[in-house]
């Protein structure tokens, strides 16, 4: 009866409460809701094309017979050659910006471009690749200058949030384990590598799902949209990816080319999502050993 | 100035640093010096939060250091492991000699010089980790591998601080999970586990219940028999009955410095009295 009593004192307080979390929730409801438009979407126009042949065919001049494999296996190889590169690159660099790096006019600078990068538009990293990879490393139109570039890309993502990661690591811990008589090496593998992996992992795959579905930097450095194989040589061979091949279908002015678009944008949802299931397990695993 | 003083802004530095040093010639005094500053200023960038402290710490006793929140005491505490090495643009003057040796002197070891300083912080900070992994900790990055050496360590430090009897069937749960004494009593054992022969604690009792801290006040009178402690205390209560000798801080000067029998009873300083008294701080 008190708290009724008190609440009524402030009749606007618990409008305005009541009020908030109705906004709230309608926010939540709408962008589930936008989602799901697009999933219904998708599924309801590719589901029909979509069969294991489609997944294991070669894109043909025909949409009953085109099939999305090479895209596919050129993607998986992308995302490979990303991660190799970009993971011990950015995770190294954050560590070195947050746990060595003196603080100085420099390290600033390079952290105030390092957040520039993060917002550059992926087409301009695309004309890098191109000007760098492809042309003067002369890696051509492979895997390797595809995977490079999208490296560049995501790059800067997984070192800011590596550094989030790392920064979140109370510094208590730091502390202890340095009064210990830790060195900083081991302060940093043994203690706060641990505490940030899942933050770190967390980043990691958020910016490789970003990486799987660009298309712009790998149409600059030249990406094919018809490959009839998988690339054997990763340094020379040329290679297609889901968005490419998936952009290209619907470029087509044929009605059944759409559906395989469709189709191919549920298999590229597969594989986000297999990612991200890997990232969970991944984090639980890895997670056992600090016990919170 | 016997009725309640207003808190003086600021205070000169006091004439004499170390009467009561010089007035106790007993026991304290005989004892070999475990750790001694000489004439050390310390400065946080600009700012001067240590002025000339010297100050013998003698081997096997209980150095208590009291004085008011920012007079220096945690300050100069942290010197004594180099802990304030991890703050940027730091700077200390002077000498710290522990056993007879300069520690920051070029080429001092300063993992090697930790591991002989262990530290115990305010704020109980066990890693997030089993109970035996903190423990094994210290020894493990020192380079003792052997689970069965292992073990016995941390049987042994456990037993020191007075918590295997409490964690002996769990030691491989989360540190986390323990009581917040329990915590503070798992860092100290900790900090044993690498076999320091100072131990250094900053107000390690400060966030505990009293019956926790009456177990980590005999845990402390327990351990200068082996261990050579300097703690920082904001308690004088606690300042009297677990140390040997008392140095008191006032806004970076080291005001005075004798057996704490003598400081509590019969203190040099006026500003001593005053604090101690609790008239101010």
């Amino acid at each position: 009866m008190k708290l009724h009593a008190h609440s009524k004192s402030r009749p606007y307080a618990k409008f305005a409460s009541t009020c908030f979390a109705v906004m709230c929730g309608f926010c939540t409801v709408l962008s589930v809701l936008v989602l799901l438009v697009v999933l219904w979407n998708i599924f309801s126009y590719g589901w029909s094309a979509l069969s294991w042949n489609f997944v294991t065919s070669w894109p043909s001049r025909f949409p009953a017979k085109s099939g999305i494999w090479s895209a596919l296996i050129g993607s998986l190889y992308l995302i490979g050659v990303t991660a190799v590169v970009s993971v011990p690159v950015g995770v190294g660099a954050a560590i070195y910006l947050e746990e060595y790096a003196p603080p100085s006019r420099w390290r600033t600078l390079v952290q105030v471009n390092i957040a520039n990068l993060a917002g550059v538009p992926s087409i301009v990293y695309g004309i890098l690749g191109l000007g760098l990879f492809v042309r003067m490393m002369h890696l051509n139109r492979s895997v390797i200058a595809g995977g490079l570039t999208l490296s560049l890309v995501v790059l800067p993502i997984i070192i800011l949030s590596a550094q989030e990661s790392l920064r979140a690591v109370p510094s208590t811990i730091r502390q202890a384990s340095y009064a210990l008589g830790a060195t900083r090496w081991q302060t940093i593998w043994h203690q706060l590598l641990p505490v940030a992996l899942p933050g770190i992992l967390t980043g990691v795959i958020l910016s490789l799902s970003r990486a799987l579905g660009e298309a712009a930097p790998l149409v600059v450095v030249g990406a094919a949209t018809f490959v009839a194989f998988t690339p054997e040589n990763l340094m020379t061979d040329e290679f297609s990816a889901l968005p490419i091949q998936i952009f290209n279908w619907t470029e087509q002015p044929q009605k059944d080319f759409h559906q395989l678009a469709a189709a191919g944008i549920i298999v590229l949802l597969v594989v986000l999502i297999s990612m991200n299931a890997l990232a969970i397990i991944l984090r639980q695993r890895f997670g056992k050993k600090v016990k919170w | 100035m016997s009725e309640a003083a207003p808190i003086p802004l600021r205070v000169t530095t006091p004439t004499v640093r170390q009467p009561a040093v010089a007035r106790n010639v007993t026991e304290l005094s005989e004892r070999a010096k475990k750790v001694a500053a000489i004439d050390v200023d310390f400065f946080y960038g600009t700012h001067q939060a240590l002025h000339g402290i010297s100050l013998e710490v003698p081997e096997n006793c209980v150095t208590a250091l009291i004085g008011p929140s920012g007079c220096g005491k945690s300050t100069f505490l942290r010197c004594l492991n180099r802990m304030n090495d991890m703050i940027d643009e730091t700077a200390l003057k002077g000498q710290i000699l522990l056993d007879g040796i300069d520690i920051y002197q070029r080429g001092t070891d300063v993992v090697e010089l930790r591991k002989r300083v262990g530290m115990v912080f305010q704020k109980s900070n066990p890693f997030p980790k089993s109970i035996y992994e903190n423990v094994a900790y210290g020894p493990r990055v020192a380079g003792i591998k052997k689970r069965a050496v292992l073990d016995e360590i941390v049987e042994k430090c456990l037993q020191q601080s007075a918590l295997w009897d409490e964690v002996e069937n769990r030691l491989d749960d989360s540190a986390l999970q323990l009581s917040g004494g329990q915590q503070q009593r798992l860092c100290i054992a900790r900090a044993l586990a690498t076999n320091p022969d100072v131990l250094l604690m900053d107000e390690p009792a400060s966030a505990l219940d009293p019956k926790s801290t009456a177990a980590i006040e005999d845990l402390i009178f327990e351990l200068k028999s082996n261990y050579t402690i300097v703690i920082v205390t904001h308690n004088m209560q606690q300042a009297a009955r677990v140390s040997d000798q008392t140095a008191f801080f006032y806004e970076g000067h080291l005001v005075e410095v004798g057996s704490t029998t003598d400081m509590f009873t019969n203190p040099g300083e006026k500003k001593t009295e005053d604090y101690i008294t609790g008239r101010f701080g």
